[in-house]
């Protein structure tokens, strides 16, 4: 998911395993990531994905200039109820609460 | 610069809970012959070892044997290319589902975070189960000599790092290394571009792309320990984990990069990761296409209102279990309850969706069981109206016919680890010689 030529480069999700899912949010730079970091609030984040504040880890990389999150899949990968067999889209959702906070640019 | 090995990675859970429930490749056998046998002839001109680990996707007993049965017929079609006679190596990694419920029971086998919570008897109900082998167990079919060595399941990390660590390499350098290399080109700045090279060496490793005008940087080498990776610094493997809180990336050109500084923590306990899949019923599929703007303004009223009278009306003639559920294609098919952008929850009622693609997934204990249901459920598809006071509607069908047999429905069920005494237990390798002198 490209995010524009502003703060942030990319913003992806992926699986981490069939139980897992991880969405790393790529900044464009030290300076980019100081202002991301503090503009996504883990709790808006937890809110957006409907997950356990207390489950969901997060991890500031400085040194990559990147906001990491993971957390147990809603649904198993590939269970009857699951809707997105790799993980792709639930970085749509970081997307909204970044924007929502003040955005990417 | 000649390599030591030609290691890959050709399986993963990534595709789905399918390729494991079946015991199936997710490829086409025509294709992974071909590059087998590319893979094959550069072997023999580099008189090296070639060594795939999680054969067929999945790397079920099964698939480790049809990769062998792949070999054979390269090996007899063109013996001047890879070879007139041929050792291979296989590594099993099937484990039966029976006793791993016993193990299971016995308190060997514990669940991981976020692991299903499961008893002996789900254990017993994978259809196929395997154990993840580690670098142990690919040392142990490397020690064998062989040409060729085919594994079944196993890290990603083990196939890369085996040979490394049997050669007294920095044991986090070739942890570190086989995690960066098991995506291939994915830590440089073209990830299309296929292979790159891996020095290992004492103090830790150094990643080289093998595409021209290709470049790694500290960037595209550091960050890819984020992919695929719940945790970026801390990396579970069997008999311990790998730790780089505290590497260090250093470009030493512009296309190379060094890696010092990665730490390998060893556990007291052996325990290896495990993989199941069960079946869980059949599934039919219909897709119906909604244009009427009347009914599209309208469509969660008209999906629960169908649904409703379907089940009133045609329960007394459904004699089996089974589950309905819709997916709005358009509207939230893709994040469901997490959606933000439906038309039921933008102020004003709508951003401009003009049509939704309508999807039933009908799930029952038979195949017939399902199609019969998808086919009571289509007359409600095709033509139930929003009201009673409205003309009849009729919605449109891509396909005759419009239910869709998606066959048995798999789930992962197991993400546990089991305990081994003896790394080799859980494990099956065997020698064979192919070609000519076979």
């Amino acid at each position: 998911l490209s995010a524009g030529t502003g703060l942030v480069r990319e913003i992806r999700s992926k699986n981490a395993g069939p139980f897992w899912v991880t969405i790393d949010v790529f900044c464009h730079d030290a300076e980019a990531f100081k202002i991301v970091r503090n503009r996504l609030e883990t709790v808006e984040v937890a809110w957006a994905l409907q997950a356990d504040p207390l489950r969901l880890k997060r991890f500031d990389i400085a040194d990559l200039h990147v906001i990491k999150f993971s957390l147990p899949r809603p649904q198993v990968q590939g269970a009857r109820l699951d809707r997105d067999m790799h993980g792709a889209s639930f970085a749509v959702l970081v997307q909204e609460v970044l924007e929502a906070a003040g955005g990417t640019g | 610069m000649a390599p030591d090995i030609i290691a890959i990675d050709g399986g993963s859970t990534d595709s789905g809970p399918f390729y494991l429930g079946t015991g199936t490749c997710k490829y086409a056998r025509a294709s992974i012959k071909r590059e087998w046998a590319m893979l094959m002839r550069a072997r023999a001109r580099l008189g090296v070892p070639l060594l795939i680990g999680t054969a067929g996707t999945c790397g079920v007993d099964a698939m480790v044997d049809w990769m062998l049965e792949i070999t054979a017929e390269i090996a007899a079609a063109d013996p001047a290319g890879v070879g007139a006679a041929l050792q291979v190596a296989t590594l099993k990694s099937s484990q039966s589902p029976g006793t791993l419920a016993e193990q299971f029971s016995q308190g060997a086998i514990s669940a991981l975070e976020g692991a299903p919570n499961i008893q002996a008897a789900d254990f017993a109900g994978c259809s196929q189960a395997v154990a993840l082998a580690g670098a142990e167990q690919i040392q142990a079919a490397l020690e064998t000599g062989a040409d060729i060595i085919i594994a079944g399941r196993a890290t990603d990390t083990a196939v890369i790092a085996a040979l490394p660590l049997a050669r007294g390499c920095h044991a986090g350098g070739a942890w570190h290394g086989a995690k960066i290399g098991e995506c291939g080109a994915l830590a440089t700045d073209n990830p299309g571009s296929g292979a790159i090279l891996i020095e290992f060496d004492e103090a830790g490793f150094t990643v080289q792309p093998t595409g021209a005008g290709v470049q790694a940087s500290p960037h595209t080498v550091s960050a890819h320990m984020l992919y695929e990776n719940a945790d970026p610094f801390v990396l579970y493997e069997p008999g311990g984990y790998l730790d780089v809180t505290d590497a260090r990336y250093t470009a030493l050109d512009p296309r190379r990069v060094r890696v010092e500084g990665s730490a390998w923590v060893p556990t007291d306990a052996y325990t290896v990761k495990l993989e199941g899949a069960r079946q869980a019923g059949f599934q039919t599929v219909s897709l119906v296409m909604v244009r009427d703007p009347h009914y599209v303004a309208h469509i969660k009223d008209w999906v629960e209102e169908l649904e409703a009278v379907f089940r009133a009306r045609e329960a007394p003639n459904i004699a089996a279990d089974f589950a309905l559920e819709f997916r709005l294609m358009g509207q939230d098919a893709t994040l469901g309850a997490l959606e933000t952008q439906a038309m039921s929850r933008v102020r004003g009622g709508g951003s401009g969706v003009h049509e939704v693609g309508v999807m039933a997934i009908i799930t029952a204990a038979t195949q017939g069981q399902a199609r019969d249901i998808a086919r009571l459920l289509n007359p409600y598809l095709l033509h139930f109206p929003l009201t009673e006071n409205e003309p009849m509607p009729t919605f449109a069908f891509a396909f005759s016919p419009p239910e869709m047999d998606r066959g048995a429905l798999y789930e992962f069920q197991l993400n546990h680890v089991l305990r081994l005494e003896d790394p080799m237990a859980a494990f099956v390798l065997e020698t064979h010689e192919i070609g000519a002198s076979a």
